[in-house]
C-alpha cells in the first residue's frame, strides 16, 4: 500500500480521511494544515494533499473538466462541508451523486445572470468550497476581489470556465485556458483522455491525464493519470498499463514514459502555462 | 404574582378554520395521524392521537382534511382582530389560541365576568355560527376563561370559567398531570403514582427540580398557580429589533416573506451570537400608506429560526390574505417595512457550534449567506437538488428551493422511504453508470447520419437503420462517429395517448474524443447530456 504525504507527515490513504480528520483535532492547527480532505487519487496533484483554505482552483481542459470539479467536491462534501456552484444550469447532478457528493449539502445557482460576482462573493463568505463558472466577461477587479475574499474567509475557490460549448472552434478557445485574470494558486488542467467500454455495450470508463501546477507550494508541476470515472464510478489511479483499458487506448499513449510515473513538465516562469513535451503535446 | 389574564381557546381550530360545522364529523389529519376532530366526530370516538384509518374505522362519514398551517393562521386573523378591539397587547401562542392581561380592561367594563361575556359575544360572531345566547363562555369551536397567569386562564378557557383572583391553587388541584403538556414529564409521573396537578404541587420545590431538572421546575411552578414565565428573563436592549424596508412595497405575502426571512435569520443569529434565545417577538409591519400592524407572538420555549420565519410568514399572509374580518380591511398598498422586535429573551441553553468549528452542516452563516442570494435573485434562484425515480439524467433530478423541505409532501418516516424505493426501484430503459456530468437544460438540436448517408432512424423494435457515421451538432461542422452505443427505446405512458413519450437514447464517441447522449424523438435527433 502507497502511502501518501499528508501536511503532517506520511498517511494511508485508505485511512486518509481519518488521519486527515485526526490532523484537524489537535488543539494548535498551523496555517498550512487548514487543509479540506479530497478523494486519495487526487491527493497526489494537490500541495498540502488537499484543498487548501483560502485558495484559488482553475480547472481546465477540453474534456472531462467538468468531471475532475465534480470529483474536486467530492472529498469536502462528503466529510460535511456545504459546497456551492455558481452559473451552472447544465451540471450533471445525477454524476455528481455517483462521484460521492451530497446533494444535501450541494447549493445550486444556476442562473444569477450578470450579479455572479456578488453571489460569488456572498456564498464565499459563508461556504466551504463555491465553483463558480464565469456566465459573462470576467474583469480583473472582480477576480481580485473574488480571491482575496476566499483567502480572507477560508474558503476554496474553484473556477470552470463555461462549458456550454460543443463545436470544435469554441472548444479550441476554451482549451487554450480561458483566463482567469486574478491570482491563481493551483491549475488543474485535463489533457488527454479516452473513453472506454463501448464495445462492451455503453461507456463505461476513462482514462485522463491530469496536470497540475501553480504558485507557491504548487510549482512543482505534477501530472496523473487517472481513471475518471472509473468503473465503480470512482475517481481512481491508473496504476498498470492494461488495467481496466482496452489495446486501442493504449496505443495512443505509446511514445509516453511509463504509466504510473509522475512526469514532471516546464513550466513557462511568464505566463505559469505548462509545456508539454513534444511526444504529448497536441 | 402572575398577571390576571384573558385566554380563548378554539379546541380542534385546524376544523373549524376549515368551515366545517360542528355536526359533520370532521378530523385534521397530519402523516396519517389524526391532530385535530370535529365535536361529532368526538362524539363517535374519533380522538386525537388516532391513526387515520382507526378514525375512519370508528365514523365511516368521516370528513377528512390535510392540516394546512397556513390557512389556518389566515383563519384566526380575523378573530385576533376581535381580541385587539379589547386590549393592544393581544398575545398569540399559535393559531387557536391567544390571551391578552385583563387588568385595564376588566376595569372599564366593570369586572373580568362582564369582560369575559363581552369578548365571548364579540368573538361569537366570528367563530362558527351559532348566535350567543349569553348563558355560558363556550360555544361552537371556541371557549374563553380567566384566570391568574396564562396557564391557568388557558386551563380555565377550557372549562369557559372565571377563577377568582388567587383561586388558581384551587382550581388546579384536581386537574389531571396531562394538561401540563410535557409528554416525558407526565409519563414518569403518572408511573410515580403522581395523578393530579394538586399531588405535583404538594412535592418539595428543592425535590423537583433535583429530579426532574429546570424544566420540571417551570411544570412544579405552574402547577402551583405561579408565574409560568422562565425564571430568568432579561428585557433585551433596544438595540436588538432588526427591522427592513421592502422597496418596492410588496403587495403578495410569500414575497414579503422571502424577505422577512433573512431578517427573521438575522436575529436569530444575533441573539445567539451574545447567547440569548427569544421567546416572545412583536412582529411590527408597516404599509406605503402609514397603516401598521402589531402582533406580539409566543412560544413555549425559545424561538428557533424556522419558527421564526414562520410566523412573520403566518401574519403575513393573514394581514395581506384574510383580513376581511378586521376592523381595518385589507391594507391599501404594499408593506413597505417589517421590523421584529424581540419582546422576552431567555439565555440560550441549547445549540452547540459544530465540533470542528462549524463546518459539520449546514450552520446559521451558511442559510443566511444563501437566504441572502434569494433575496437578491428570487426564491428559486437557489436550488438543491433531489434524486427520485426516472429513466434519463434529466428526468431524475428534481431541483427544490433551498429552504424547502427536500422532500415536499414527505412528512413522517413512511413518504421518506416510499421516495427512497422510488428512486432504486426497476426503472428497465434506464440508462447504467456512469452518468453525464453536462445535462444540457435544453436539448440542442443535432444531425446524425449513418454510414448509407441518410439519416439515422430505429425502428419500433429498436433497431437502427444503419450504424452512425457522423454527427453535427446546431449547425455546425460534421464530425465523425468512432463508436457508439444502444439503443436504449423507451416508450413511457402508452395507455395515456395525450402524455405519451416515445424516445430512443444512444450513446456516441466522437473522433476528437468527446462522448454525447442522444435522443431521437418524433424523427429529430437532440444531444440531450455531453459526458464531459
Amino acid at each position: 500500500m502507497a502511502l501518501v504525504r499528508t501536511g503532517s507527515g506520511w498517511a494511508d490513504p485508505e485511512r486518509f480521511p481519518l488521519d486527515e480528520l485526526a490532523a484537524r483535532s489537535r488543539p494548535t492547527s498551523l496555517a498550512g494544515e487548514r487543509i479540506l480532505p479530497v478523494v486519495p487519487a487526487l491527493a497526489q496533484l494537490l500541495p498540502g494533499s488537499g484543498l487548501r483554505r483560502g485558495t484559488t482552483l482553475v480547472v481546465s481542459g477540453a474534456d472531462g473538466a467538468t468531471f475532475l470539479t465534480l470529483s474536486l467536491l467530492a472529498g469536502p462534501s462528503s466529510a460535511g462541508s456545504v459546497c456551492a456552484v455558481v452559473g451552472m444550469a447544465s451540471l450533471g447532478l445525477v454524476a455528481a451523486a455517483e462521484l460521492g457528493v451530497d446533494l444535501s449539502r450541494l447549493a445550486l445557482v444556476p442562473r444569477p445572470g450578470n450579479q455572479w460576482p456578488t453571489v460569488a462573493a456572498s456564498l464565499l463568505d459563508a461556504l466551504d468550497v463555491v465553483v463558480v463558472v464565469p456566465v459573462s466577461g470576467v474583469r480583473p477587479s472582480d477576480a481580485r476581489r473574488l480571491s482575496e475574499r476566499a483567502r480572507h474567509r477560508g474558503a476554496v475557490m474553484i473556477v470552470l470556465p463555461d462549458r456550454h460549448t460543443v463545436t470544435k472552434e469554441t472548444r479550441a478557445a476554451v482549451a487554450a485556458g480561458q483566463r482567469w485574470p486574478g491570482p491563481v494558486d493551483v491549475r488543474l488542467a485535463v489533457t488527454s483522455g479516452g473513453w472506454s467500454g463501448l464495445g462492451d455495450g455503453h461507456l463505461r470508463c476513462r482514462l485522463v491525464e491530469v496536470a497540475a501546477w501553480g504558485r507557491g507550494s504548487a510549482s512543482r508541476a505534477t501530472r496523473a493519470r487517472l481513471w475518471l470515472p472509473s468503473v465503480d464510478c470512482r475517481v481512481e489511479v491508473a496504476v498498470a498499463a492494461g488495467d481496466g483499458g482496452s489495446a486501442q487506448d493504449m496505443s495512443a499513449e505509446s511514445g509516453r514514459t511509463s504509466v504510473g510515473e509522475v512526469d514532471v513538465g516546464e513550466v513557462d516562469v511568464d505566463t505559469g502555462a505548462l509545456r508539454l513535451p513534444p511526444a504529448i503535446a497536441g | 404574582m402572575p398577571v390576571r389574564t384573558l385566554a380563548l381557546r378554539c379546541p380542534d381550530w385546524a376544523v373549524t378554520a376549515a368551515g366545517v360545522p360542528p355536526d359533520v364529523p370532521a378530523a385534521a389529519v397530519r402523516a396519517n395521524r389524526v391532530e385535530a376532530a370535529s365535536p361529532a366526530a368526538r362524539h363517535q370516538g374519533v380522538v386525537p392521537g388516532l391513526r387515520r384509518r382507526e378514525a375512519q374505522g370508528r365514523c365511516p362519514a368521516l370528513r377528512v382534511l390535510e392540516r394546512d398551517p397556513g390557512m389556518e393562521a389566515r383563519a384566526f386573523e380575523p378573530v385576533v382582530a376581535v381580541l385587539e378591539g379589547f386590549s393592544p397587547r393581544v398575545e398569540i401562542r399559535e393559531p387557536g389560541e391567544c390571551a391578552f392581561a385583563t387588568r385595564g380592561p376588566s376595569r372599564y367594563f366593570g369586572g373580568d365576568e362582564a369582560l369575559a361575556t363581552r369578548v365571548a359575544e364579540a368573538v361569537s360572531q366570528v367563530v362558527g355560527t351559532a348566535r350567543y345566547e349569553g348563558a355560558s363562555l363556550a360555544g361552537p369551536g371556541w371557549r374563553v376563561g380567566v384566570a391568574d397567569g396564562p396557564f391557568a386562564a388557558a386551563l380555565a378557557a377550557s372549562g369557559g370559567l372565571v377563577v377568582p383572583p388567587g383561586g388558581s391553587p384551587a382550581f388546579l388541584e384536581p386537574l389531571p398531570v396531562a394538561a401540563l403538556g410535557r409528554p416525558e414529564l407526565v409519563d414518569l409521573l403518572g408511573r410515580l403514582g403522581i395523578r393530579t396537578l394538586g399531588d405535583f404541587a404538594r412535592l418539595p420545590e428543592a425535590d423537583v427540580l433535583a429530579r426532574f431538572g429546570s424544566d420540571g421546575a417551570v411544570a412544579h411552578r405552574l402547577a402551583r398557580g405561579l408565574d409560568d414565565r422562565p425564571l430568568s428573563t432579561r428585557v433585551p436592549p433596544p438595540d436588538l429589533e432588526v427591522a427592513l424596508e421592502l422597496d418596492p412595497p410588496a403587495e403578495r405575502a410569500d414575497a414579503a416573506a422571502f424577505a422577512a426571512r433573512s431578517l427573521a435569520l438575522d436575529l436569530h443569529g444575533r441573539l445567539r451570537e451574545i447567547g440569548l434565545a427569544c421567546t416572545r417577538v412583536k412582529v411590527e409591519t408597516e404599509t406605503a400608506h402609514g397603516e401598521s400592524l402589531s402582533r406580539l407572538w409566543a412560544h413555549d420555549g425559545p424561538f428557533s429560526s424556522s419558527d421564526l420565519v414562520e410566523r412573520v410568514r403566518w401574519q403575513l399572509d393573514g394581514w395581506l390574505n384574510g383580513g376581511s374580518g378586521r376592523p381595518g380591511g385589507r391594507p391599501t398598498a404594499g408593506l413597505s417595512l417589517v421590523r421584529l422586535v424581540p419582546d422576552e429573551v431567555v439565555p440560550d441553553g441549547d445549540g452547540q457550534q459544530g465540533f470542528w468549528g462549524g463546518s459539520g452542516g449546514i450552520d446559521d452563516r451558511g442559510s443566511r449567506a444563501l437566504a441572502r442570494v434569494q433575496g437578491m435573485l428570487g426564491p428559486d434562484a437557489v436550488v438543491t437538488a433531489v434524486l427520485g425515480g426516472g429513466r434519463g439524467p434529466s428526468e431524475r433530478v428534481h431541483l427544490v428551493p433551498w429552504g424547502d423541505p427536500r422532500h415536499p409532501r414527505a412528512r413522517g418516516r413512511r413518504r421518506a422511504e416510499n421516495l427512497a424505493t422510488e428512486e432504486s426501484g426497476p426503472w428497465p430503459g434506464r440508462l447504467p453508470a456512469p452518468s453525464p456530468a453536462l445535462v444540457h437544460p435544453e436539448p440542442l438540436g443535432a444531425e446524425l447520419v449513418g454510414t448509407d448517408g441518410e439519416a439515422v432512424g430505429v425502428s419500433g423494435r429498436g433497431i437502427p437503420s444503419s450504424a452512425p457515421a457522423r454527427l453535427s451538432v446546431e449547425g455546425g461542422p460534421w464530425v465523425g462517429v468512432s463508436e457508439w452505443a444502444g439503443p436504449w427505446p423507451l416508450d413511457e405512458r402508452w395507455w395515456d395517448p395525450p402524455s405519451r413519450r416515445r424516445r430512443v437514447r444512444v450513446q456516441v464517441l466522437l473522433e476528437d474524443g468527446r462522448a454525447h447522449l442522444l435522443c431521437l424523438e418524433c424523427g429529430r435527433w437532440r444531444v440531450e447530456a455531453t459526458y464531459d
